[in-house]
């Protein structure tokens, strides 16, 4: 049986890790490869590299750091963060990503997911979501994320995006629900389980992560395939080995050594 | 010093692959030259992107025939596994036709979705060199939504809604669906083993 995914994500600007509470007011983390070998070490199943400052300065993604972590880590991991053509997605992976994650740069031009898909094959290409719950209930998307002041709100509702990002070919959906996002409250099972219901694909859930059991219960309740988080896993809040003997415990079955 | 050759047909895990061989001390010639390919040691046929857009690269470099007349030990990877086999069903494309059968595309099913994307277990279905030291149900890193039917020639199987090969192995003729270069120790462990084998 596929394994459930356990995803620390790091947030990267400037080549240092990162995290801010609720996307702002951003701390130093550490060295990306350090805190890679660390993860995998550790246990972790995959590793996302969003690079926060990539997308808002309408820079690209800076290939030196992807083949510093290709060259040390044996476990895969996704690069996030600016790729917005086809020959930027080409060097990244050439670089030993071994996924690519777009977000704004395919609401701004969905066919980018296409032209990926076809490039690359459906299972290279993520496609990260941002949403929140707007005043009338409604889950819209944002996009420009990494940087408050530019970010942007393209009154897109989000089952509709997961929806057709699918259709276009995402092979992986990564919802970042933002209203639980940096506040460890457990992440959004309501959204995630009906985004499940119109996802085919692989579905991640960001966004929330505070105590082991909301691992637990994103697993169990929402039925995602990975559950990401950052500053638990960053802080040392949470351990991987301690939360994957727990889940082991709890019948979820996660990968061993 | 092993002569390896890792066939450059476009895939994009070309990078991934070659460092994984480093890790081993194991310098691989990234190449698409036939003359290369054909004096090397072992081959190795990576391939993330699709059946066809591989073969036609293939088919470009004239390599087909190349591939198929390889005597050394040579290892499909993922995609590149896929061809081995005589057709993929990704955009209706012949392959290579080392190996007998047809891969087909993974359905979709209540809890089960495509592509097939993380770890899964290994079920050993014969004694293998390309497998020794492997444990029963071991991990492997699997990203693919196309798979190979269980033959005479499936020395691994693994189960996502239905069973696929994820190791297949006819003499000299090897190949694995799941990605060595992203599956950790057991990883390491299959290319080790590929590279250490006596040819057959």
């Amino acid at each position: 049986m596929l394994a459930r995914r356990i995803i620390p994500c790091l947030d990267v600007r400037d080549g240092r890790v990162v995290k801010g509470v609720r996307f702002r007011d951003h701390v130093d983390m550490g060295d990306i490869v350090e805190l890679a070998l660390r993860y995998r070490d550790e246990g972790a199943d995959e590793l996302v590299f969003y690079d926060i400052s990539a997308t808002p300065q309408q820079r690209s993604v800076d290939r030196g750091w992807v083949e510093r972590v290709s060259a040390r880590i044996d476990i895969p991991f996704c690069v996030a963060g600016g790729i917005r053509d086809v020959e930027t997605a080409r060097a990244v992976l050439h670089a030993g990503a071994d996924k690519i994650s777009i977000n704004s740069p395919a609401l701004e031009r969905p066919a980018l997911i296409s032209e990926l898909a076809e490039a690359f094959g459906v299972q290279c290409v993520v496609v990260g979501i941002d949403s929140i719950r707007e005043p009338d209930g409604e889950w819209r998307v944002r996009t420009h994320t990494g940087d408050p002041d530019r970010m942007r709100a393209p009154s897109v509702r989000t089952l509709d995006w997961v929806v057709e990002a699918q259709r276009l070919g995402a092979g992986e959906i990564v919802l970042n629900c933002m209203d639980s996002d940096g506040v460890r409250r457990g992440y959004d099972l309501g959204q995630l389980r009906v985004v499940r219901e119109l996802c085919t694909v692989p579905l991640v859930a960001s966004g929330g992560a505070g105590e082991p059991a909301h691992f637990e219960a994103v697993f169990r309740e929402a039925d995602v395939d990975g559950a990401l988080a950052a500053s638990v896993f960053h802080g040392g809040t949470i351990r991987i080995p301690e939360l994957k003997r727990l889940l082991r415990a709890r019948g979820v079955e996660v990968r061993s050594d | 010093m092993i002569r390896l050759a890792l066939v450059d047909a476009g895939g994009a895990n070309i990078g991934s692959v070659r460092y994984a061989l480093e890790r081993l001390n194991v310098e691989a010639t990234l190449t698409s030259d036939a003359e290369a390919i054909r004096n090397a040691d072992r081959v190795i046929l990576p391939g993330v992107s699709t059946a066809a857009t591989v073969m036609r690269r293939l088919r470009e470099l004239d390599l087909i025939e190349t591939l198929r007349a390889l005597r050394q030990p040579l290892l499909g990877v993922c995609v590149g596994m896929q061809l081995l086999f005589e057709h993929s069903e990704e955009d209706d494309t012949p392959c290579l036709g080392i190996l007998g059968g047809r891969v087909r595309r993974l359905q979709t099913a209540p809890g089960i979705r495509v592509p097939h994307m993380g770890w899964n277990r290994l079920q050993p279905r014969r004694d293998d060199p390309l497998l020794a030291d492997f444990a029963e149900g071991e991990f492997a890193y699997f990203v693919h939504g196309y798979a190979a039917p269980v033959t005479a020639e499936c020395v691994a199987s693994t189960t996502h809604g239905v069973e696929f090969a994820a190791v297949v192995r006819r003499g000299n003729v090897m190949g694995a669906q799941f990605h060595p270069e992203r599956s950790a120790a057991a990883g390491a462990r299959l290319l080790r083993n590929f590279l250490s084998m006596e040819p057959a």
